[in-house]
């Protein structure tokens, strides 16, 4: 054939380099409703559900019993059940109904009937709907602090400095699997460095990962994977039961804790039962809410390629945030992974969020530059941070991203690395030289960094987990290192805790550990001139305003 | 001594009537509770690999085993960017031997999912050491004493898998299994490669779960790349 030139030029546009696949839906490759989800239906005897979305109790899988047994208000759930899901609907944007009200009728709802209401949703009436239905007031994002070669004053350097630009969260991982609780420290001690309350994690293997928050190398965790079929969790050697066991474990240590799902995992693993993505989700937050977990990460996350490359699959997973929200659970509402080539798919991605705000709008903003995220990479990373915070200035939205300038960048970066430095050798690990120290601060990658001796890294992270190091060896070798005011806000974090405030719904900390969540800053936002407007937060709106780069119009000089 | 001889004649004798014990179950099946779709693939009879029988667990310390998927070189021949299993097999057996020590290949049908492939192939591994890989290429390093979800060393974007990364993969696994403590195999990154495949991986994924039997013992494979 004799190619047209324009269609030539549209295939070398990058869109063409995404995945996009037609709907099937008995394997599960449709977004809002596969024409295998069961109808909403809902029995009640004795106080007792009977009947799930077209079961009967005898034949309930074993995700249906977990959530007839502990995830529906049962109280109120016929008459919920009965209404229609258009009116349910129009709840959710009215403004003259509260949050509170809408809850009442939201966390009586059957997994299946709280798909259709939001079935019922265009994509501007959903904006609205999580605009009143986020828990916590103020909106806030979470970043990844990661690097390829996990190197500690990397990840110090980059934690301090997304403390310091606004992110009250920090999410680490490892590149190999065996540094975690290297990582772990680094980012806390980076993070104290940054900015005193920010809290932080390392997602690792389950167990691991415990372990880290135990030892109080951690303060919270977000990757307790739920998925929507037996099937996939049987397949890894789980059940709902199991997960909130272990959610169990984290709340006995005082340590915060969300589970994390998302549409397309169970279309990866292979266990659809041809049901929607949409549909497999709602089972997946029900869960969350029967296991007593505070809030959810969700909006496919990880599995972002599979919803956005079907029909209505960016408006699937903005549904599904809705819903997380509709059952009263904070929500950590994704944008994290890479989906998309081109750069306008990028920001219709997070736009949702973004604009309506929610607890978290990204559950992983890369926090280092996008080669260097060993979560595969994110929707954003640091190179698009002057965008983002345009975008804010312009919509005057807060996304929790605040401008800073290349000077306080700088310090905070040296004083993080300094501190883990320190840490490092009063733990007796490999030691972080000077020469680290000036590559962390003033480089953008791990490519900029001389490179370690990863094996003696490798044995030291063991050894220390062999001899019992924990918090409190941190917090010493600060202290005799002189570094006071690190070493504080990590004895601090350690005491929160004890005191375990930060469990509540929707929790992190300002900058004077103060605990800002959904009970002392509850969202009431009812329409016009309520709920959160950024320019009302003075203080925060100014640093939005004055973006470094903006001219002072009168002091121009001509 | 004769103690420890003794003890450890008694578990190989343990793990030998395990072995034929699981052979003699019966596999279960739980497929009505699924959605009936399109079924399993027939495997084809592939000539440079056959099946030989239920895998045993192996007594040489001087083994690593190599699992794949259930539906690899049998149902689809090739990784997510269209590399041969037998070129894939080809380079992670010459990083095995490269150290001096032999490959076991064997084939994992319970289940798809790769940490659970290597967790099964490990305790049938004589070093403990066991390599699993899917048929779209993603690849793990695993131990015996491992948590089934953790590893020495994952390799979790399959398309950024060269023929090069598979034999380095073969090499460190060889050296685990000799005690040694290598450099992890360097990952390397690429944050475009979800967007470009992962829907293709997911594809190949519910391809190769159909090919999941319940209860199904690992199979024995003889490779022969002449």
């Amino acid at each position: 054939m004799k190619r047209q030139k324009r269609f030539e030029k549209l295939e070398k546009r990058p869109v063409h380099l995404d995945g996009f696949v037609k709907e099937w839906d008995d394997e599960g490759l449709v977004a809002m409703h596969s024409k295998n989800d069961p109808d909403p239906s809902l029995k009640v005897e004795n106080g007792v559900i009977t009947e799930l979305d077209g079961k009967k109790r005898e034949d309930f899988d074993l995700i249906d019993q977990y959530i007839a047994e502990y995830g529906i208000n049962i109280a109120n759930a016929e008459k919920a059940n009965a209404m229609s899901s258009q009116s349910i609907a129009k709840m959710l944007i009215d403004p003259n109904v509260s949050r509170s009200e809408v809850a009442k009728v939201t966390t009586a709802l059957t997994p299946a009937k709280a798909s259709d209401v939001i079935n019922q949703l265009n994509f501007a009436e959903m904006i609205m709907a999580v605009q009143k239905m986020r828990p916590r007031r103020t909106p806030f994002t979470q970043a990844h602090i990661t690097n390829t070669l996990d190197n500690p004053a990397e990840i110090a350097a980059d934690g301090a400095e997304a403390a310091l630009r606004g992110f009250p969260e920090l999410e680490t991982t490892t590149a190999v699997a065996r540094y975690a609780p290297l990582n772990a420290i680094s980012l806390m001690v980076g993070a104290q460095a940054g900015r005193p309350g920010v809290i932080t994690q390392c997602s690792v293997e389950e167990a691991v990962e415990l372990g880290l928050g135990m030892r109080g190398f951690t303060a919270y965790a977000e990757t307790i994977s739920v998925y929507g079929t037996d099937k996939v969790f049987t397949d890894g050697d789980d059940t709902p039961w199991s997960k909130g066991f272990l959610a169990s474990c984290y709340a006995s240590r005082g340590l915060k804790m969300r589970f994390s799902s998302g549409s397309g995992s169970e279309v990866l693993m292979g266990y659809t039962e041809g049901k929607s993505m949409l549909y497999l989700e709602s089972r997946c937050i029900y869960i969350t809410k029967a296991s007593g977990v505070q809030g959810l990460q969700n909006g496919s996350v990880s599995c972002i390629g599979v919803p956005s490359a079907v029909p209505s699959g960016l408006r699937e997973v903005l549904g599904e945030n809705l819903m997380c929200m509709m059952m009263d659970l904070e929500c950590a509402s994704s944008n994290d992974q890479t989906f998309s080539h081109s750069d306008i798919r990028r920001t219709e991605r997070m736009l949702g969020q973004f604009i309506a705000g929610t607890d978290y709008i990204s559950s992983g903003y890369a926090g280092e530059e996008n080669s260097d995220n060993t979560f595969a990479g994110s929707n954003m990373d640091v190179l698009d941070y002057d965008d983002y915070e345009s975008m804010e200035r312009d919509l005057a939205v807060d996304g929790g991203i605040l401008p800073i300038t290349e000077d306080q960048a700088i310090k905070i970066r040296q004083k993080a690395a300094k501190a883990v430095q320190a840490v490092f050798d009063g733990l007796g690990l490999p030691e972080i030289t000077d020469e680290e120290v000036e590559a962390a601060t003033y480089g953008s990658t791990s490519d900029d960094m001389p490179k370690r001796d990863m094996t003696q890294d490798i044995k030291a992270a063991q050894d220390l987990m062999d001899r019992g190091v924990t918090v409190s060896d941190i917090i010493k070798a600060l202290d005799d290192h002189g570094i006071d005011d690190t070493a504080q806000a990590v004895f601090k974090l350690a005491q929160q805790k004890i005191c375990g405030d930060y469990l509540q719904t929707s929790a992190i900390f300002d900058k004077d550990w103060n605990c800002v969540s959904a009970i002392n800053d509850n969202n009431d936002y009812m329409g016009p001139g309520t709920g959160y407007r950024v320019w009302e937060n003075k203080d925060q709106w100014q640093k939005i305003k004055d973006i470094p780069w903006a001219l002072d119009p009168q002091k121009v000089d001509f | 001594m004769s103690q420890e001889i003794d003890e450890t004649l008694l578990k190989s004798i343990v793990r030998d009537v395990l072995g034929e014990m699981k052979s003699a179950d019966t596999p279960i099946s739980f497929k009505g509770e699924e959605v009936a779709t399109d079924g399993p693939s027939q495997e084809s009879s592939v000539d440079w690999f056959k099946p030989m029988g239920v895998a045993k667990p192996g007594r040489s310390k001087n083994e690593v085993v190599i699992a794949v998927g259930p539906a690899f070189a049998t149902v689809m021949t090739q990784t997510i960017i269209k590399q041969s299993h037998k070129d894939v097999l080809r380079q992670l057996i010459a990083g095995i031997e490269e150290e001096g020590l032999k490959a076991r290949v064997m084939k994992v049908y319970r289940t798809s999912d790769v940490s659970f492939i290597s967790a099964e192939a490990d305790k049938l591994s004589g070093s403990g050491i066991a390599i699993a890989v899917q048929s779209k290429g993603t690849t793990i390093i695993h131990q015996k004493d491992q948590d089934p979800l953790n590893n020495l060393e994952l390799f979790p974007q399959a398309p950024v898998l060269t023929l090069d990364t598979f034999r380095a993969i073969g090499k460190n696994a060889a050296q685990y299994a000799k005690g040694m403590s290598p450099s992890p195999v360097p990952t390397v990154n690429d944050q475009m490669a979800r967007p470009r495949y992962q829907a293709l991986a997911a594809l190949m994924h519910i391809k190769e779960t159909k090919q999941v039997v319940v209860g199904k013992p690992a199979e024995e494979i003889d490779v022969n790349f002449n």
